[in-house]
């Protein structure tokens, strides 16, 4: 039998070091077949293991010639280690788990991104897959928000997607005072109001801290968007991804296991109480 | 890389905590492999005043001298570590931070004259910046090889803050509070030695200071409930973990003042 | 079909012998350190004879009787849970070798296990627990060796604690499927039912007698002895007032007030079934292995996301417990995560008593609304 607690060897094979404190990394599963098996679908996650230390979840970015990217920011023990790893360093891999945007269902309509941070990462290959099939869509609406202009990761990246046919990408800075082209000043939600799609025919997708994602369902709701339209990729403390450890559960989902990425209206009655 | 240095300093303390130490066997001589102990008195390593990279640091600051030292341990230092009860809360010597306490010192020393201890007994904490608290009397030594381990591994070690209960159950005891009534402190007391004194039908003294949410009021209701003296269940929060915030608001709450004790 | 005969009670240790030449290990009720606890045992020596328990909300204590029933008793401290989701697991080990890591699964030769004495609430608790352990994308391994190597033998209850409630879930007193025997246990012996086919297997072989009358007159008569319990949960899918509960955190307060959250209850509960993964290396780091740990959602980590505990207050905790068992089961698994077995209610350090905190809840929900 397959035993799931079982990490796949992998390794770095490639580090960018995207700010001061966050860092892509792309691994390469050691086994020939574990990487003719793996297989991706845009939005799921993967446990890293590192040595002595433990596993933590982290958010596929994408997955390229058989290089698994994933952007990573230090801010636990472990994530303080990974972004620190040199190429050639070895780790565990467990994955992939969990759902994926739904970009199948979203055909011929206009799709909305929001996200704050480094909650960017977590749609970028689904952006990158849309693009690729651009005539399948209509509209296409980026909004991200940072704190300071310089925490904007893959700048170059959102730049070519505003030269993208119908596809309006708007930034917002919400720690800066000075005006300056492209940036609005604000929340990212303050970017719903200039965002131009389909208010009834469109499909949201977000991700972020959820305060972001509690503005931003009001903002969407403000100008028209039913939540049934909307999905958002949530974080809980999975500990085995495997739904079996319970530590994800928000209210009835496991977020691991019917998760990360929830109709916003399914999910809303927890995701709105404190404490769930 | 160079090895990693460490010293093992003692304030006011029972050298309990070197001892643990001392006695890790097969562990000690690994980790004598992997570090060099720079000073570490009980092993007869003596050298005080050594630039190590952790300084694993056992008692309370109770005396001047101890104030002295602590602020050149933890000036030649790059992490220090504060080992078991009297250097995590003030330990049993912090007694004499509650009051009723002025007339100890003439019950027992014939000349308290000369006595040189500070009015109260602190933890290490208190007095200069602390990386890392490893609780118990004495510390465990499972905990400590784990520290040690993950702190040479470059990360800060994962230290348990829920309740001794939750060590209790999965080690299959049975709570002597439900089954004999027993004043056990587990239910406030942080994890970390594995619900030693359960195991052995005894209740919990709170040696590892005090969990995450303590809920003292809680408890010590409920002692009293079961019938056990008001004055008894103070002295149960007030053992050996007596100079932290949580256990002295217990004990002010369900102390009887000498004066009312006595005829 | 099921069959049910006779067992004198002088002839329990032939059931042990027929289960030692089976290969079986024998799990069953002994007494320790002043409880009934499930451990391994050899002989119905150590089965606790003439003992009863008498239980109360934060209370248990054991009181010797004259008769020499082994199984009058009630409720042991842990019931079947520690046996199979057990409380400490290794479930992966790495080495570091030349050009990488290495991983190791763990597996356990685990021996055939009979247990003897599980109630209704202990069985329906198994179920549940299979239903998460067993019954999804990724069964457990660890939890999935030790059940295929489980023979139970269940015991029909005779009498109730104050801290039962089986009735009012639907789980007990009486044993329902899954077991392989089942006894009930009279003054001269044990009418025993057997509900498998290696329970009929080991039937055929006791020095058994064909049942009387009198057997099933007397063992119906305490079984509906058994059904007469103080205390009993309003209904058995609170969905609709716990939720309308869960959105008022002010009626959570005062249970709060009196909460440990030291996660008692969640550690003798027989359907709980969080863990946490925790990695442990020698300090030579030859290896490293990640072990599994019960855990509980009364700890800060269970919620701990960077920076910041979702469920921080004693409110939160309890509330995601209670809501979590008595309503959210009926969504994730289709029924309640209770089977009435009262363990959070009696080892529960100060007392707390789920069934009048359900029952409160559910009152003062009803006299707030609408519109509050």
């Amino acid at each position: 039998m397959n035993d799931p607690w079982l990490p796949q060897q992998a390794v770095v094979v490639d580090k960018v070091m995207e700010t001061p404190d966050v860092a892509t990394l792309s691994l390469q599963l050691v086994e020939p077949e574990a990487q003719q098996r793996f297989h991706f679908d845009c939005g799921q996650f993967n446990m890293l293991y590192l040595y002595g230390l433990g596993e933590v979840p982290i958010s596929i970015m994408d997955y390229q010639h058989g290089c698994l990217q994933h952007t990573i920011r230090a801010v636990g023990r472990i994530s303080r280690t990974l972004v620190a790893l040199e190429t050639g360093a070895p780790l565990g891999l467990r994955g992939p788990y969990g759902n994926s945007w739904p970009i199948e269902d979203a055909r011929g309509r206009d799709l909305v991104f929001i996200t704050a941070g480094l909650g960017c990462a977590p749609v970028i290959a689904a952006i990158r897959r849309i693009i690729a099939a651009r005539t399948d869509y209509q509209r296409l609406v980026i909004m991200q928000g940072v704190k300071h202009r310089e925490d904007l990761l893959w700048q170059e990246q959102y730049e070519r997607w505003r030269e993208v046919p119908d596809c309006q990408v708007l930034l917002a800075a919400s720690e800066e005072r000075q005006e300056q082209f492209p940036w609005s000043l604000g929340m990212v939600t303050t970017l719903i109001d200039k965002a131009q799609f389909d208010v009834n025919n469109c499909t949201v997708m977000m991700c972020g801290p959820e305060p972001m994602i509690r503005a931003s369902m009001r903002g969407l709701e403000a100008v028209g968007v039913s939540l049934q339209n909307c999905f958002v990729s949530l974080e809980r403390n999975m500990q085995c991804a495997l739904g079996l450890c319970g530590h994800c559960q928000m209210g009835t989902p496991f977020i691991c296991r019917e998760g990360p990425i929830f109709r916003v209206a399914d999910i809303k009655e927890w995701f709105l109480l404190e404490g769930y | 890389m160079a090895r990693a240095s460490i010293a093992i300093h003692k304030l006011t303390s029972c050298s309990g905590c070197q001892s643990v130490i001392l006695n890790m066997g097969e562990n000690l001589l690994t980790l004598v492999q992997l570090v060099d102990i720079q000073h570490f008195i009980e092993a007869g390593v003596n050298n005080p005043d050594a630039q190590v990279d952790i300084a694993f640091v056992e008692g309370s600051i109770s005396t001047h001298e101890d104030e002295e030292r602590i602020r050149q341990v933890r000036e030649q230092s790059r992490f220090v570590v504060a080992i078991g009860a009297c250097a995590c809360s003030g330990g049993v010597q912090a007694l004499r931070n509650v009051k009723d306490s002025e007339h100890w010192a003439s019950a027992i020393y014939a000349d308290p004259g000369y006595l040189d201890s500070l009015a109260d007994s602190r933890s290490v904490a208190e007095r200069v910046k602390v990386d890392l608290q490893l609780w118990g009397c004495p510390i465990s030594e499972r905990q400590l090889i784990a520290a040690i381990r993950a702190l040479l591994h470059g990360v800060p070690p994962v230290l348990p803050t829920e309740k001794v209960c939750q060590e209790c159950k999965r080690a299959g005891q049975v709570c002597v509070l439900v089954s004999q009534a027993a004043p056990c402190m587990g239910p406030v007391t942080q994890a970390g030695c594995g619900a030693l004194c359960p195991s052995f039908g005894a209740p919990c003294y709170t040696c590892f200071g005090p969990s995450e949410q303590p809920n003292c009021d809680a408890l010590g209701e409920r002692l009293v409930g079961l019938g056990i003296p008001a004055n008894q269940v103070a002295e149960r929060f007030v053992s050996i973990s007596a100079g932290v915030k949580p256990f002295q608001n217990a004990w002010a709450r369900w102390r009887i003042p000498l004066k009312e004790l006595e005829p | 079909m099921n069959q049910t005969a006779f067992l004198p009670h002088r002839h329990l240790d032939k059931l042990f012998d027929l289960l030692h030449s089976d290969g079986f290990r024998v799990v069953g009720p002994t007494s320790e350190q002043g409880a009934i606890v499930y451990r391994e045992i050899d002989t119905v020596d150590q089965l606790p004879a003439g003992l009863v328990d008498h239980q109360a909300p934060g209370r248990y204590r054991l009181e010797q009787q004259a008769h020499g029933r082994y199984f009058d008793w009630v409720g042991t401290a842990q019931g079947l849970k520690p046996w199979l989701f057990t409380p400490e697991q290794p479930l992966m080990v790495a080495r570091e070798v030349a050009g990488g890591l290495r991983f190791e699964a763990v597996r356990e030769e685990v021996p055939l296990t009979a247990v003897i004495g599980l109630r209704g609430c202990d069985l329906a608790a198994l179920a549940l627990q299979d239903r998460h352990f067993l019954q999804g994308e990724y069964p457990d391994p660890h939890y999935q060796a030790r059940r295929e190597q489980l023979l139970l033998i269940g015991v029909n209850c005779h009498r109730s604690a104050a801290t039962c409630f089986c009735v009012s879930t639907g789980d007990g007193p009486e044993v329902g499927e899954g077991t392989d025997l089942v006894l009930d246990e009279l003054d001269q012996g044990f009418m025993v039912q057997a509900c498998s086919a290696r329970g009929r297997a080991l039937l055929v072989r006791l020095p058994i007698r064909p049942l009387a009358g009198g057997h099933k007159r007397r063992s119906k008569a305490l079984r509906k002895q058994a059904r007469v319990q103080q205390r009993a949960l309003p209904s058995r899918d609170l969905r609709k007032p716990l939720y309308l509960a869960r959105d008022d955190e002010t009626l959570w307060q005062s249970v709060a007030d009196r909460c440990l959250t030291c996660g008692n209850c969640a550690a003798v509960c027989p359907t709980c079934f969080c863990s946490r993964v925790d990695e442990e290396s020698p300090l030579d780091a030859s290896e490293s292995t990640q072990v599994r740990r019960w855990d509980t959602c009364f700890n800060d980590e269970h919620s701990y996301l960077v920076g910041h505990v979702v469920r921080k207050s004693a409110v939160h905790k309890y509330r995601q417990w209670l809501t979590h068992k008595l309503a959210i089961w009926h969504d994730q698994y289709d029924r309640s995560g209770c089977t009435g077995c009262g363990r959070c209610i009696t080892w529960c350090p100060v007392g707390i008593d789920i069934v009048e905190e359900t029952r409160r809840l559910c009152t003062e929900v009803k006299t707030r609304e609408p519109g509050e």
